[in-house]
């Protein structure tokens, strides 16, 4: 990063821009210019650094100091006082709410203190669009060290000691999936990088792709050469647009520097990527429905066995890896296997990059090592419950996943024991919900988004869960039965047991997970048709409680149904069977006498 | 062949290698229920979407329940039908299909016939536990061949892969997400503006009525009934051997003579023969290719009998549109005969004439409305109604079609030769041709009119024939799939024929969109091919220029083969379409 005086990292992701970073970064170059400092400063638009929340972020080198939520003016800020004249602009520092103490440094934030950031290394750190800043943090390094000193079975090897599993969801082991493919006999064989990530509220391989985008490009090649590839596809959705600008630059890039193409490095190994948009259905994630997406078909999964590895993308073997995974391959080459093995549980090694949404006040990408708690990613890392509400659940494994309630969140989390409490790993997304969140309305939630993205191929699932979803919603609206509880339970078993592809088989977790753990609610909408989270509008009733009404008469004022009565400064009554619901009411109450009931 | 050994409810079963568990089960006895499974190995049909799911069955060591239809059977796999968990799933998939299906079994199209119907009753199906809203899409009425109802399909796909891997016409793909997909044309096209050929091909092979004919019982109802009208009818040389599969006779019986029995009793004023067409269909095309040798005129010469074909080459191979024989085909041929020819000789009024095609075909019920097949402002053929068709209005009218007996067809259309005879398969108009145009060229008698090599179910077909020291090579394609094949390598210069019989059905009119349902029974379909030459060998008169009808109606009508008067009635143009 050459011969300045400071680097001075503007975060350019997805989150941040939404926040303004762009002009951010505009005012900042133009201060820079108006104080002759252009030759002393370098500005650096960079990937994600995780810290969303506190978006947009501006990190300075060597000083080590971190701004956040910094505006346009803040930013003429930073360079007349801290670029003129050295001094820490201490309102744009992060303040720790517990001690309200400023933070200078990135080390010190606890959204910060418990993350190991391999997949996540670059992010944040260097200029994604351009490759000298990648080979300077030992890019490409890693794909030099297989091509020069590795066979291809060396480097499976490698890959499949290091313990490393697929980071999509379904947590394959990756070294296996590679050697399978190696092993299948074809003229030809095909390597794809699945950027199709479509969880609400997932953005980990996004992040990757913008931040860090020749990690991914460099993994593939070195995938090409193990499994004996001559070219691979990123299969990436089209509403991720400035991931595929930095993944066409950075494709670029390493063409013309030979690092991709014919004759890799001066070697007989070739390798061609292809960028392949996708039109963002949820189930082309699914492998083989992404491959058909890729041949130009209908993305609709089909049936497996044969396996992508044995039969995939134009019928010859082909090796699909999600973005993260790819993200941790050339660490793993250049750190060791036995390095990587060293970082987390026993079956499940390495980090994982986890995206923190809902109801918790560190909204951002995290990477911890695996065997991290819940609670410590929820509490420490994410700073605890927005607002200081009660923790409720969080879910894990996006639509596919379930949730995870108080008494499991000391569990160490890996593949296997986010399955034995009934929820998955998937592919990172984390979503925390508190005491105001309807669980039913939470399972409605999600089953709503896998009805609408379903390919509609198999009955089980095109009918089974929009079955499911019809059922939840008449218990929401308070017309649920006890046998519809039955009938929910039964057929979210029998679709599990009989989908097609992933996407059906795990789109009833959320409704079985939050009947295990909230089975309560469920009885409370259906027998008492009552929504103990006043979520559930139709459930819900509106009372005035007589000892704290002032009898201000407001609350008559906004009802559209005119339905609240009594006199000036004596205790109004809502006529519940008329109330509508609407909430109006509750929100004038200076006095917090309406309640939800 | 390897064997596999598995056992399937603790029944030891030895296996080939590649087999499914549905086939591995029958084996044993066992029959796992099967809806959008469709193997029809000798056309190339394979649908192995595991899409219904109506197959579940548990297999130890797997954590889901497999698509017994669509796994195949390795060493030492444990496989059970019979556990609740696999009853109840098999139970509820089909459950869940009925859910979001029409309850108008009584009234619908495909009631008795109807797969899905079938298998609900077999499993003893009397509630449906999870009811839901149901699909309510639109209806596609817009062709006068194939009317398609969404709400009845169970994205099966069966008609995809008929459509798009067997025939290659590519109309249909599943359109939309989740519940609300669909199988349909691309952009949600009415039917009739696509390049749809209506070979029906789908109505074959859907389970329920979501693909169906468009019916015109209707019409032939109330034509029979005005007693203003003179009503005549013909049929098709195929239904002659599929008709009787209804009344339990066995697949590839002749029942010409019941038919036309059948026929007269519902009140048709003459009965005529499709087959009579087909005679003069032969002396015209023969003609026009001994014409098209001698001066040097374009090779090969295609037949033209087949509407879905005519059509399919409209759209698809713009270049090779003047390569088709300009015959009719021989019902058109039998039509305009019957209004001019039969008419003038029996002095009826031509415009109260109206015939009636009974067809193995749904195309033929598009073909009668093209504008070109007119003469006099008249259509050659008023209505056409299907096979099926037949058969519904036969037990409408109670008539007890097996117990009939046999009769004639009328005069002056009503005699025909085993080449017509043979029409209805594949191979069998370029057979019949060859016949006759070996004859004419050689002035010689064909001593065995039998050309083995054009007949059976392979998929492109070739002979040669020595005439007068010449080989006239042959080339024969049922299915568009194959057609298609043919008829890229002619177009790039790879393949050399002087003549080609193409069908756009597989197997020919046996296997019309509008014969009686196989349901995947290709053995039905070769024993309905078998029917008709046996008829062929049967008949003292085997070339179509024999027939003494045929040689009557050129002496005292048409005049020379090939000539004025001929060209007027008997043949007609093709054009361009657009490709959509």
């Amino acid at each position: 990063m050459g011969s300045y005086r400071m680097d001075v990292l503007v975060c350019g992701g997805t989150g941040c821009q939404a926040s303004n970073s762009i002009d951010v970064i505009e005012t900042m170059s133009k201060e820079i210019k108006a104080a002759g400092l252009e030759k002393e400063i370098n500005l650096v638009t960079t990937g994600c650094f995780g810290f969303c929340e506190q978006g947009p972020i501006v990190k300075i080198q060597p000083d080590n100091v971190f701004y956040v939520k910094v505006t346009p003016e803040s930013a003429a800020v930073i360079v007349k006082e801290h670029f003129v004249k050295g001094r820490v602009v201490k309102e744009l520092l992060y303040e720790e709410p517990k001690t309200r103490k400023k933070l200078e440094e990135q080390s010190d934030m606890p959204f910060y203190k418990k993350q190991e950031r391999i997949a996540l290394r670059n992010c944040g750190l260097i200029d994604p669009e351009n490759i000298n800043e990648y080979i300077a943090v030992d890019g490409y390094q890693a794909l030099g060290k297989a091509l020069s000193e590795m066979t291809p079975e060396q480097v499976i090897d490698e890959v499949k000691r290091s313990g490393l599993r697929g980071r999509g969801g379904g947590g394959f082991p990756t070294g296996t999936k590679w050697e399978l493919t190696r092993m299948s006999k074809a003229d030809r064989r095909f390597i794809i990088c699945n950027a199709d990530e479509g969880d609400p509220g997932a953005f980990m391989d996004r992040s990757i792709l913008e931040g860090d985008p020749h990690s991914v490009l460099e993994a593939m090649a070195i995938a090409g050469y193990a499994i004996g590839a001559d070219s691979g596809y990123i299969y990436i959705r089209a509403e991720y647009p400035l991931a595929i600008n930095r993944l066409k630059i950075a494709v670029k890039q390493a063409y013309d520097m030979g690092l991709l193409g014919k004759n890799i490095l001066g070697t007989d190994f070739s390798f061609d990527i292809h960028l392949k948009y996708g039109a963002g259905a949820f189930v082309c994630g699914e492998e083989t429905a992404l491959i058909n997406s890729i041949e130009g078909g209908r993305g609709e999964p089909t049936v497996k066995p044969p396996f992508p590895a044995e039969v995939g993308l134009w019928k010859m073997p082909t090796n699909i890896n999600n973005v993260e995974t790819f993200a941790n391959v050339c660490p793993i080459l250049l750190r060791g296997a036995d390095w990587f093995a060293s970082i987390g549980t026993e079956k499940s090694k390495g980090t994982k990059v986890f995206a923190l949404a809902g109801k918790v006040n560190n909204v951002g990408l995290v990477e911890v090592p695996m065997g991290t708690t819940l609670r410590e990613i929820i509490f420490d890392l994410g700073g605890g419950i927005k607002n200081n509400r009660k923790f409720k659940a969080v879910q894990t494994g996006g639509p596919s996943g379930g949730c995870i309630t108080e008494e499991n969140l000391n569990i160490p989390i890996d593949y296997d024991s986010l399955t034995e409490i009934g929820s998955m790993m998937g592919s990172g997304g984390m979503i925390v919900m508190d005491e105001d969140d309807c669980m039913v309305n939470i399972a409605k939630f999600y089953l709503e988004f896998t009805v609408d993205e379903a390919c509609g191929r198999c009955t089980a699932c095109r009918v089974g869960n929009k079955r499911l979803h019809e059922i939840l919603t008449k218990i929401t609206e308070g017309k649920g039965t006890e046998e519809d509880l039955e009938r929910l339970k039964d057929l979210s078993q029998i679709i599990k047991d009989s989908s097609l592809c992933g996407l059906g088989q795990t789109a009833p977790n959320p409704v079985l997970s939050t009947m295990k753990y909230f089975w309560h609610e469920y009885l409370a909408h259906v027998n008492d048709k009552y929504c103990p989270a006043g979520v559930c509008k139709a459930l819900l009733k509106y009372h005035i409680i007589p000892e704290k009404c002032k009898g201000c008469t407001l609350c008559t004022k906004v009802c559209p149904k005119g339905i609240i009565s009594g006199k000036l400064k004596e205790a109004h009554v809502i006529n519940k069977e008329e109330c509508i619901a609407c909430g109006a009411c509750e929100q004038v109450c200076k006095f917090g006498a309406i309640t939800r009931m | 062949m390897s064997k596999i050994h598995l056992t399937i409810n603790g029944l030891p079963v030895e296996a080939d290698k590649g087999m499914t568990i549905v086939d591995a089960a029958k084996i044993v006895n066992i029959t796992i229920p099967t809806l959008c499974h469709l193997n029809i190995h000798d056309i190339k049909m394979v649908n192995r979407t595991a899409s219904c799911r109506v197959c579940l069955v548990e297999v130890k060591g797997r954590r889901n329940l497999a698509p017994a239809c669509a796994t195949e059977v390795v060493e030492g796999m444990e496989v059970r039908t019979d556990t609740l968990r696999a009853v109840k799933a098999r139970r509820t998939m089909v459950e869940l299909l009925l859910s979001d299906h029409p309850t108008d079994c009584l009234v619908c199209e495909r009631n008795q016939n109807c797969q899905l119907q079938k298998i609900a009753a077999e499993l003893g199906i009397r509630k449906i536990k999870y009811e839901g809203v149901r699909s309510n899409h639109t209806k596609d009425s817009t062709s006068d061949a194939l009317y398609r109802n969404p709400d009845k399909c169970i994205k099966c796909r069966r008609c995809e892969t008929m459509c798009n891997e067997v025939q290659t016409v590519g109309i249909y793909s599943a359109v939309q997400k989740g519940f609300e997909t669909i199988v349909s044309p691309a952009f949600g096209l009415p039917m009739v503006d696509t390049q749809c050929v209506y070979c029906g091909q789908c109505t074959q092979v859907c389970p329920t009525a979501a693909l169906t004919e468009v019916s015109h019982i209707a019409k032939v109802w109330e034509v029979l009934a005005d007693e203003d009208l003179h009503v005549v009818v013909q049929t098709a040389p195929s239904i002659r051997v599929t008709l009787g599969e209804k009344y339990d006779m066995p697949p590839g019986e002749d029942v010409t003579g019941k038919m036309v029995a059948a026929l007269r009793r519902l009140g048709f004023d003459k009965v005529f023969d499709t087959n009579f067409g087909a005679d003069v269909t032969i002396v015209e095309e023969a003609n026009e290719f001994i014409e098209r040798l001698k001066n040097g005129g374009r090779m090969p010469i295609l037949t033209s009998c087949c509407p879905s074909w005519v059509k399919f080459i409209e759209h698809q191979f713009p270049n090779l549109i003047d390569i088709p024989s300009s015959c009719k085909s021989p019902h058109m041929i039998l039509g305009v005969l019957s209004k001019t020819y039969y008419a003038e000789k029996y002095n009826i009024d031509p415009k109260k004439i109206i015939m009636v095609s009974i067809m193995p075909c749904i195309a033929k019920k598009y073909e009668v409305t093209r504008e070109e097949l007119t003469n006099n402002g008249l259509r050659n053929v008023d209505h056409v109604i299907t096979t099926r068709e037949l058969i519904g209005m036969l037990s409408e009218a109670g008539i007890d079609f097996k117990n009939l007996p046999d009769e004639e067809f009328d005069n002056p259309l009503g005699i025909s030769t085993g080449a017509a005879d043979i029409f209805g398969t594949t191979g069998g108009v370029i057979e019949a041709a060859l016949r006759t145009a070996y004859e004419w060229m050689t002035d010689r008698e064909l001593e065995n009119v039998d050309f083995h090599s054009v007949r059976g179910m392979d998929g492109l077909k070739e002979a040669s024939v020595d005439i007068n020291g010449m080989e006239v090579k042959i080339g024969v394609a049922h299915g568009l799939g194959n057609a298609r094949e043919l008829l890229k390598a002619i177009e790039k210069g790879q393949a050399h024929y002087h003549a080609i019989e193409i069908m756009a059905c597989p197997g020919g009119c046996i296997d019309g969109g509008g014969q009686p349902y196989h349901m995947g029974d290709i053995e039905l379909v070769k024993a309905r091919a078998a029917g008709l030459y046996k008829i062929d060998k049967g008949k003292t008169l085997r070339k179509s220029h024999t027939n003494p009808d045929v040689i009557k109606l050129y002496k005292e009508y048409l005049g020379e083969i090939g000539g004025h008067r001929a060209h007027e009635l008997l043949h007609t143009h093709f054009k361009v379409r657009e490709k959509i």
